[in-house]
């Protein structure tokens, strides 16, 4: 009876082709925004920051990047691991040479540095498609996490081979290093995942986001009306680099702190944002989030059951997850290609036409 | 082995080196091809790109060292859940059975992966496909832990294994200078060069090989001269199960039975790319080159610039190769239209 776009007259174009079209949806929008920003950074806790929430962002935002040119470009990368490790030695090389300029500023300047980086990788792209592509971006992963392992220049000569996030202020609260506070990694975080999330929405359903998407139906055709592939395909990379360049600086600087290239952006780095694409939904920005969420709160969940309920140990709650990601990338990939995005669309079809069937 | 320095004999030494690094270059190469003949074979005959191939190669593996030590499957399981403290029936099974059986697992394995899975992935982009692979195989690595549990297990099936002796004695008396050739190392080659040629005249010479080739060439043609599709699925993945065990083999009793067997897939990856997908002699060439360059460019090139490049340098040639020959060596000509 709520879910309904009786009496929501549009009276202009701009009003018909908004983002939620549904006056509900608009508020559900505004609340989850209001409870984001005004109710969770005082109620947080560490554990739900460390655990849930802002792992939760991150990798939402590596999703969205990585959603950009999987699922609007087409384009299959398996790099994304090496591409964070990009955004994370960015930034450390740049908060420690620049230690005066915010590290907000470094952090974006860390995703523009990505994103030459991706352009650079993903030049091959206009050669090869599909898998070919994906294994080629596999050179990508391995060639920059031994890179940022053997040249000692990256990681400042640190003895222990590692990086670690110094401490550095933002309106005079510590946003980043140990001292940090569960609400000010929060909240650096969501700013950064709403503001991408809204350039991502903006650029997927203008011009560039069209360009992308008929590259990914069909190259050849796409070519033919009039569609560049080579500025199509390398903005592609640019943008989802970008995206994926920043993920990887906060999963550094903000929510972990120390970082070693080949444990903390190894392959299976580039694998998890890959299923959280195919679980949430390929070519959607609430896919990006839902597929994040799920991948996050999943190994939370089987932990505090298996372990924390059951008492079982924990490689084999390890092992179980492992099954149970595994079954379902074959699951959605058979039954629902379009992820959790599609059943969430039509569960809201369904809605609108409920209690009547048809 | 003792030359001395002789100012004219160190360039001969350098060169006898860089030759045994070069045989244990091909060597290294026998072993990244037989595990892409498992990727080509389903690759040919069902366009599935499949990255479960290593993973395979490791629950092959797991199983038989399971079998062969009479483990109980699912005992860590089962303990987990009953607070019983199983673990294994207490016999020992004879390699050649053991490996039999195993076999037979895989073929249960197949009929299992094609009922559950590419039944209902037909016809979809290949694109897809791969990516149901990648799920597969993080299902099976999880599986095959739960199953045989994760630690580090030998495997030992009466393969030699040391310094050939033999093949030290015959080098010297050639050249006066002993290459280290690893006794397991030649056998994998002569099993490998075997299974290559059993595979090869399965293909041309049996009934159930020219349907596997037709099918390759063109799905629904098949369907329409009365092959059935499914059965020459089932038949492939089991084939390539066999690889896979035969791969398991060679790499468990070189390295141990851990999970780094699975990435062997990952190596073989860029193997194929430079051999082409859909070409036997391609996986072979294609592995021997890599096995070769991987090795000759860590001794030349990796002093230079810190080692450890055997991680990356497979998939910058391929890469690179790529960019100028799409189609890999021996690889069919992508001609595509609108």
């Amino acid at each position: 009876m709520l879910y309904r776009e009786a009496g929501d007259f549009k009276t202009s174009y701009r009003d018909d082709s908004q983002t939620f079209p549904l006056k509900l949806d608009r508020m559900g929008y505004w609340v989850t925004l209001a409870v984001a920003f005004g109710v969770i950074p005082f109620v947080i806790t560490d554990y739900w920051a460390n655990a849930v929430l802002v792992p939760f962002l991150i990798y939402a935002i590596a999703a969205l990047g990585l959603n950009i040119l999987v699922g609007y470009g087409g384009q299959v990368s398996l790099g994304t691991g090496g591409f964070m490790a990009v955004g994370a030695y960015a930034t450390y090389k740049l908060s420690t040479s620049f230690p005066e300029i915010s590290l907000l500023i470094h952090i974006l300047l860390a995703g523009g540095i990505t994103a030459a980086v991706g352009v650079f990788f993903g030049l091959p792209s206009l050669r090869i498609k599909g898998f070919y592509l994906a294994v080629a971006t596999l050179a990508a992963q391995f060639f920059l996490v031994w890179l940022f392992n053997k040249v000692p220049w990256f990681y400042n000569y640190s003895a222990s081979g590692q990086i670690t996030a110094p401490e550095r202020t933002f309106l005079g609260y510590v946003i980043s290093g140990p001292a940090t506070s569960a609400s000010a990694k929060y909240l650096v975080c969501l700013v950064f995942a709403v503001g991408l999330a809204w350039v991502a929405r903006n650029l997927t359903r203008g011009t560039a986001g069209r360009k992308w998407m008929a590259i990914r139906d069909m190259d050849i055709a796409a070519e033919i009306i009039g569609v560049n592939p080579l500025t199509a395909k390398m903005s592609a990379f640019a943008v989802s680099s970008f995206f994926i360049g920043i993920a990887g600086a906060l999963l550094f600087s903000i929510y972990l702190g120390a970082a070693e290239a080949s444990e903390t952006f190894g392959i299976t780095k580039s694998f998890l944002v890959l299923f959280m694409v195919i679980i949430g939904g390929l070519g959607s920005i609430f896919g990006s989030f839902a597929g994040a969420a799920f991948l996050v709160v999943l190994p939370v969940f089987l932990k505090n059951v298996l372990v924390g309920a059951f008492g079982w140990p924990t490689d084999l709650a390890a092992h179980i997850e492992l099954m149970i990601v595994g079954a379902l990338i074959v699951f959605f990939l058979i039954v629902e290609p379009h992820g959790l995005a599609q059943l969430w669309r039509l569960t809201k079809e369904k809605l609108r036409l409920w209690p009547f069937p048809h | 082995m003792q030359t001395q320095p002789r100012p004219e004999g160190l360039l001969m030494e350098q060169l006898l080196y860089a030759s045994e690094v070069l045989v244990n270059g091909l060597m290294a190469g026998v072993m990244y091809s037989l595990v892409a003949l498992g990727f080509v074979l389903i690759f040919k005959a069902s366009g599935v790109f499949n990255y479960a191939q290593g993973v395979l190669a490791l629950f092959a593996a797991l199983t038989l060292v399971g079998i062969q030590q009479g483990q109980i499957p699912f005992a860590h399981l089962i303990n987990a859940m009953t607070g019983t403290h199983l673990s294994s029936f207490g016999w020992t099974v004879p390699s050649l059975l053991a490996i039999l059986l195993t076999a037979l697992v895989m073929v249960g394995l197949a009929i299992l992966i094609e009922t559950l899975v590419l039944k209902h992935l037909v016809g979809q982009e290949p694109i897809i496909m791969f990516m149901a692979t990648i799920g597969l195989a993080y299902f099976l690595e999880g599986l095959g832990d739960i199953m045989w549990g994760a630690d580090v297990k030998t495997l030992d099936v009466g393969l030699p294994q040391g310094i050939s002796d033999t093949a030290e004695a015959w080098t010297a008396a050639l050249t006066g200078y002993g290459f280290f050739i690893d006794r397991l190392d030649i056998w994998a080659t002569v099993i490998a060069a075997l299974l290559v040629a059993a595979l090869v005249a399965f293909s041309q010479y049996t009934k159930q090989g020219r349907a596997m080739r037709a099918v390759a060439d063109d799905h629904q043609a098949a369907l329409s001269v009365g092959i059935s599709l499914r059965f020459i699925w089932v038949m492939v993945w089991s084939i390539a199960g066999f690889v896979a065990l035969v791969a398991g083999i060679m790499w468990g009793t070189k390295s141990g039975v851990q999970f780094s067997l699975s990435l062997i897939a990952l190596k073989a990856l860029p193997v194929l790319m430079l051999g082409g997908f859909t070409s036997i002699p391609g996986a072979i060439v294609g592995g021997l080159i890599i096995g070769v360059g991987e090795k000759l460019f860590e001794f030349y090139i990796g002093p230079l610039v810190g080692g450890a490049t055997e991680s990356w340098f497979a998939y910058v040639l391929a890469l690179i190769f790529l960019v100028f020959r799409p189609q890999g060596l021996f690889g069919e000509r992508i001609i595509e239209r609108v």
